[in-house]
């Protein structure tokens, strides 16, 4: 009986095991296997955007939209470039300032002169040839837990030199620069305000005031800072200017103010802007020259902010409310060129290993 | 034994080495339809793996497995419908008892009625009815061994094998197995070959005993004529027939040995001088009969339930009706019938 | 032949999805001059002292748990015992982000431990401070591999006679030298076979060590993270790798040695026979203890993430507003509502179901791919003991080499598989495969060969054999393959969030998803979807494992 019983069992594992692993989503057409047809957008796994708006664009142009997402930047930025001879989508959405580079000397996009550039701002606009479109931008700041300081009676840092003052010892978590995309950020927003032959001083006196240091913005947002749910030890974490609009609306209970703000001083911030770009090699250039207009128009621009939590390019596109009143764009953000980038990042990275974690 | 028997199973030339040595060196028998052969042979004499090449669980050196007349090298284990019954049973650990005995039938694809049935029929046959339903690992020796013969006899076999299948139990038990095993073996008209080390059994069961030495059938024949004459000391020693003392040929039917010269009636020629082996029976004697005289003191005294079994300071001994004191010195008789001539090499 | 073909079907799977892709990225990095460079071997050398030190002390501790609690399941019977065993293989599968939360709510600085011991003592500052230490990394891997170890030993423990126990007692062995002398050489070849499994863990452990240990500490496989994806400095990726797989190749080499020369055929005894109640005031005292430490460090960690799930914040965030403490079930409304009405959200029950799915193929895949070779490998000649190693090394691959091979080896026809659902469980059977092989080889191994043989003289063929005589008797096994291929595959997190498309994520990545933005309902809804997973997995284990009980599973 029992040994029955067992080969039962065996044969519904086969069973399901035959069945199509993954039923589609219902209200979506079965879509288990790429379409030869279909529009293939890769792109990384913070990579969000509204039914409504892509299904808008699948109707207009008679066509579906896949995303292949691929881990964090780097990853899909490195499976974008290793597959270049034989790509696996029509189009990468997601390569910021500080891998540009990589991507463009890679030679992995075609080159398209976008008609929506023209309402786009130059700052925005780092590649003369147009190979990668700036799609949306947001600023890496340091946040810090308000009650904490309210409660200490301490005055918030205005500046990078103010987190060296005493009385901000052990207070402050950052990413670690080779891990984590907001932590090289910061990392080049000390390189900017303080020159390649200074950040390091400023790093190794954070070091002697006992910085924190993790791997990634979760462990550093969500276990170190005090202000998240995980109630950590450090009042102040490197995270992004728009989070403390994101702990309004994505709080438990219905806030009326943030819990967190963000230190918007001189070069305190340094801005990402992603970029998307046409992969070589595609079969469907004109659809995914639409698909790049699409995503410059206001539609997705507008769309952008609550999904992603990043600001749109698009000067025309109206910010939600909740960007408008928690969310703080710093006036003046370190930059550095894309070239300078390209040449020291991993230098910088380097050193700044050696100074903090060794 | 005439010309018409049938020969069933024969064996022929099996050679096999174990690990570089020689451990079958060109075996061949045949079984008859109907008969009961027990294959007889200390451990290591390699009985067991002769079993297991005729069951085709084992490859053979050289030499065929023929059934009625048919070369069975090809013929997987599966296909020989052979019956083993193993030394430790095997039972199915997971199986009830009804299951186990089940096992065959169902590889024959019987239908569930007939299976039931056939079941209930080999219980039955070995004294188990009832015991359907009990897990095999609460049951005794005896029980385990009833339902491993059962298991084997269900799917009705060409050949029944057993391999040593009584060895783990006690006496009384193994007697009354012996009986119960005769009398199915008979009823069920199987042929069988019954391996064992153990003399008693083989010669309660068998038609034909064959003695396996050193990786050669050295004997065959009807229990009777092995235990009348054996062909060697080796045989006689093994079996346990009597005392085996050497000798040196004296002279026409007599023997020279380390207790004096003693007249022999040898079955062969022997050249004088020639080293012969002789087995004297320690039978049931009496004090003072037969053609030998043979001196000695009693070195110890075993009472056993008809007689006593008194060893001398020479080393043989034989049973005596009145028990003699230790120490006392005795003379005995020994009949020329007592006294046979062996071939001396081993 | 025959053995070679049991060996077919894996050879053909690994070579196809492990061998290929592996050679096609390494072959990227290996042309490059930096490949053998001084300071890429200096990174490689101070990475594989700091892997090995740390794998080695992680496998030592994780046996002085794990042996204990392998006979305390296997030889003792007390109340809430199956429970407790299911609750001990749910952190195998639980994703690093969840763990080090569950950590963080026991010991970190404001943490349950060190808040009570803050207010008994009136300290000023936190007392234990084990977070981004080697202490954290340690009882991480202890917390994940110990069910391992408890598994595998204890299956062998289970089915070992106690008869032979008894008999060197009878010779005057004390209890613990009859242990030692008589059951402990008994149970090598397990013991083995689990302490490579956690070794090769510990050795190729990367989110423990990134999480809680935190930056200053780095593996093998954290470098190779960080020069492949973020370097993008696929050279040294290469070499780094290369230097893990064979240190893997090295490690299965030395164990297939050590356990072909130790196999002993036990004869099987039924499970029940040997577990008993404790009576003496010692095996009391060893049955007590030993649940307590396993409720302390398998209960108190994952009991902080239901409780967490269900309870809002207390007021310590501050001035801001009116924060109601206490319990709710928002998280788990909140669960089943596309907010934003995003095109990737998902509702709970259906990450579940593809968790489950990719979960279901994967036991099959390595069940069927598993069984011809665990019982070639039970009785191994040249040949198996030859190919044993190589099933080991998906193990010690590193998961972004592979899943970077993927993208280079599958991209284009024939073999243009990127993108299809089917890559997330093959990849996870690739990891689930030499759990199910080690788990089956040992039982098959222990099945006397005469059972088989009296199978074969009653006429069935070697497949019938199969299926009536080896089967029934390692189902237990079976399902402990089972269990690990499943918990394997619902924990997985690595290789499918570079494989999985984002319309079906499983719960791992759901819960990555959530955590991936600030805010307390984000929060919130990871900790439910944990809890979820958590829950997921005990009920499945439970049942397999209740399952087996009548009947057929005993052995």
């Amino acid at each position: 009986m029992k040994r029955i019983f067992l080969l039962t069992m065996l044969a519904a594992l086969l069973l399901a095991a035959c069945a199509p692993p993954a039923a589609p989503v219902p209200g979506e057409p079965a879509d288990n296997d790429i379409d030869n047809d279909a529009l293939v957008v890769m792109t990384h796994d913070s990579f969000a955007v509204s039914e409504n708006v892509v299904a808008a664009f699948e109707a207009e142009n008679d066509v579906d939209v896949v995303f292949i997402s691929s881990g964090d930047t780097g990853a899909a930025l490195n499976k974008a470039i290793l597959s270049k001879d034989a790509p696996l989508a029509d189009l990468f959405f997601g390569v910021d300032n500080t891998f540009l580079s990589r991507a463009l000397d890679a030679g992995i996009f075609e080159p398209y002169d976008s008609p929506m550039l023209g309402v786009i701002p130059d700052e925005f606009k780092l590649d003369p040839e147009n190979r990668a479109l700036p799609v949306d931008y947001g600023d890496v700041c340091i946040n810090y837990d308000k009650a904490y300081f309210i409660e200490n009676d301490l005055p918030v840092p205005q500046t990078l030199e103010d987190l060296t003052q005493p009385g901000y010892a052990e207070l402050l978590v950052v990413e670690n620069p080779a891990t984590s995309s907001p932590g090289l950020a910061f990392l080049l927003a000390t390189v900017a305000h303080f020159g390649p032959d200074g950040y390091l001083d400023f790093w190794a006196m954070m070091e002697d005031d006992g910085v924190s240091v993790t791997d990634g913005w979760e462990t550093a947002y969500y276990t170190n800072f005090s202000a998240s749910s995980g109630r950590g030890p450090q009042a102040m974490v490197v995270s992004y200017a728009t989070s403390p609009a994101a702990e309004v609306i994505f709080a438990d209970t219905p806030l009326d103010d943030a819990p967190t703000g963000s230190i918007l001083g001189p070069d305190t911030c340094f801005r990402q802007i992603e970029f998307v770009g046409i992969l070589k090699g595609t079969q469907h250039r004109a659809l995914a020259e639409k698909f790049v207009d699409f995503m410059l128009s206001t539609q997705f621009q507008e769309d952008m902010p609550l999904q992603m939590f990043v600001y749109p390019v698009n000067p025309e596109a109206q910010l939600p409310e909740a960007f408008l009143k928690y969310a703080q764009v710093p006036t003046q953000p370190a930059s550095l060129a894309p070239e300078d980038i390209a040449a020291h990042r991993d230098e910088w990275i380097q050193a700044w290993t050696e100074t903090v974690l060794k | 034994m005439s010309g018409e028997r049938h020969k069933m199973l024969e064996v022929d030339g099996i050679y096999k080495t174990y690990e570089g040595a020689p451990l079958l060196r060109g075996v061949s028998f045949d079984v008859a339809a109907g008969e009961t052969v027990c294959l007889l042979g200390p451990s290591g004499s390699g009985k067991s793996t002769l079993l297991r090449i005729i069951a085709g669980l084992e490859g053979s050196g050289s030499g065929q497995v023929r059934w009625d007349g048919a070369d069975l090298a090809s013929v997987p284990a599966h296909r020989r419908n052979f019956g083993l019954v193993f030394q430790d049973y095997a039972l199915f650990p997971h199986l009830d008892v009804a299951e186990n005995v089940a096992f065959g039938l169902k590889m024959q694809g019987l239908g569930r009625a007939e299976i039931d049935r056939r079941v209930a029929e080999a219980l039955a046959q070995v004294n188990l009815k009832g015991f359907e339903r009990r897990r095999v690992t609460d049951l005794s020796g005896g029980e385990q061994q009833r339902v491993a013969l059962a298991r084997a006899l269900a799917p009705r076999p060409r050949l029944l094998m057993f391999d040593e299948p009584l060895g783990a139990l006690d006496r009384t038990l193994r007697e009354r197995l012996l009986d119960e095993l005769r009398s199915i073996l008979h009823a069920s008209g199987v042929p069988a070959i019954y391996v064992t080390h153990d003399q008693e059994e083989a010669f309660a069961l068998a038609d034909r005993v064959m003695l396996l030495h050193e990786g050669r059938i050295v004997q065959s024949g009807a229990p009777a004529e092995v235990y009348a004459r054996p062909v060697s000391a080796w045989v006689a020693r093994f079996l346990g027939l009597g005392n085996i003392i050497e000798g040196k040929v004296a002279g026409a039917g007599r023997v020279e040995t380390k207790v004096g010269v003693l007249k022999v009636a040898c079955a062969h020629e022997h050249a004088r001088g020639e080293s012969v082996a002789l087995l004297i029976r320690p039978g049931r004697r009496n004090v003072g009969d037969g053609e030998n005289s043979l001196e000695g003191r009693v070195t110890d005294v075993v009472f056993r339930q008809n007689d006593f079994r008194v060893t001398l300071d020479n080393d043989l001994y034989f049973y005596l009706p009145d028990a003699p004191k230790v120490g006392e010195r005795i003379v005995l008789q020994i009949p020329l019938t007592a006294v046979q001539c062996l071939s001396a090499k081993e | 032949m025959r053995r070679f073909f049991s060996w077919l079907p894996a050879l053909l799977f690994l070579g196809l999805f492990f061998f290929y892709p592996l050679a096609k990225i390494l072959a990227v990095g290996v042309g490059s001059s930096l490949f053998i460079a001084p300071e890429s071997l200096q990174i490689g050398f101070r990475a594989l002292r700091f892997t090995l030190y740390q794998a080695a002390l992680s496998m030592l501790l994780t046996l002085l748990v794990g042996l204990p609690a392998a006979y305390l399941f296997a030889r003792y019977g007390f109340r809430g015992k199956s429970l407790l065993r299911a609750l001990t293989a749910v952190p195998f599968m639980l994703p690093t982000v969840v763990v080090a939360a569950g950590f963080n709510a026991l010991l970190g600085p404001r943490g349950w431990v060190n808040l009570a011991l803050m207010n008994f003592f009136e300290l000023q500052s936190p007392p234990v401070t084990i977070l981004h230490t080697l202490g954290a990394i340690l009882l991480a891997h202890v917390f994940y591999n110990t069910t391992i170890v408890i598994r595998v030993v204890g299956n062998a423990l289970v089915h070992l006679d106690p008869r032979l126990e008894h008999a060197a007692r009878l010779l005057g062995a004390t209890p613990a030298r009859a242990f030692r002398e008589v059951t402990l050489p008994l149970l090598r070849p397990s013991i083995l076979a689990a302490s490579l499994l956690v070794f090769l863990f510990d050795f190729t452990s990367f989110g423990v060590v990134l999480l809680l240990g935190g930056p200053t500490f780095a593996t093998l496989e954290v470098e190779i993270y960080i020069q492949a994806l973020h370097m993008l400095n696929m050279p040294v990726a290469a070499l780094l790798s290369l230097i893990q797989l064979l240190c893997t190749l090295a490690f299965s080499v030395l164990y297939s040695r050590s356990v072909t020369r130790t196999v002993v055929q036990v004869a099987q005894r039924p499970a029940e026979t040997v577990v008993r109640q404790a009576k003496r005031w010692r095996e009391r005292l060893f049955v007590g203890s030993m649940v307590a430490l396993l409720f302390a460090l398998f209960i108190l960690p994952m009991a902080a993430l239901p409780l967490r799930s269900v309870s809002r914040l207390e007021a310590a965030r501050g001035e801001r507003a009116i924060v109601q403490t206490g319990l709710t079930g928002d998280y788990y409304r909140e669960l089943f509502v596309n907010r934003r009405g995003s095109r990737f959200y998902v509702p709970p029950i259906r990450a579940a179901y593809n968790s489950l799915e990719y979960a279901a193929i994967t036991v099959v895949l390595s069940l069927l791919l598993g069984f011809p070779v665990a019982s070639a490998l039970a009785r191994p000649k040249r040949l198996d003991r030859l190919l044993d190693p190589l099933l080991m090394l998906p193990l010690g691959a590193s998961a972004v080499t592979l899943g970077l091979g993927f993208i280079v080896a599958f991209n284009r026809p024939p073999l243009a598989l990127l993108g299809s659902p089917w890559l997330v469980p093959l990849a996870h059977t690739m990891v689930a495969l030499p759990f199910a092989i080690r788990s089956l080889q040992p039982a098959l191994a222990a099945i006397p060969e005469r059972y088989r043989q009296a199978a074969a003289m009653l006429g069935a063929s070697p497949l019938r054999t199969w299926f009536a005589v080896d089967w029934p008797i390692v189902s237990r096994a079976t399902l402990a393959a089972a269990t690990f291929a499943f918990t394997v595959s619902l924990g997985e997190f690595g290789a499918t969030s570079l494989l999985a498309r984002p319309e079906y994520p499983t719960i791992p990545t759901a819960i990555y998803r959530f955590l991936s933005q600030p805010g307390g309902l984000n929060y919130g809804q990871a900790m439910a979807m944990a809890t979820l997973l958590m829950f997921l997995t005990t009920a499945g284990i439970f049942l397999i494992e209740k399952l087996r009980l009548p009947g057929a599973g005993e052995f």
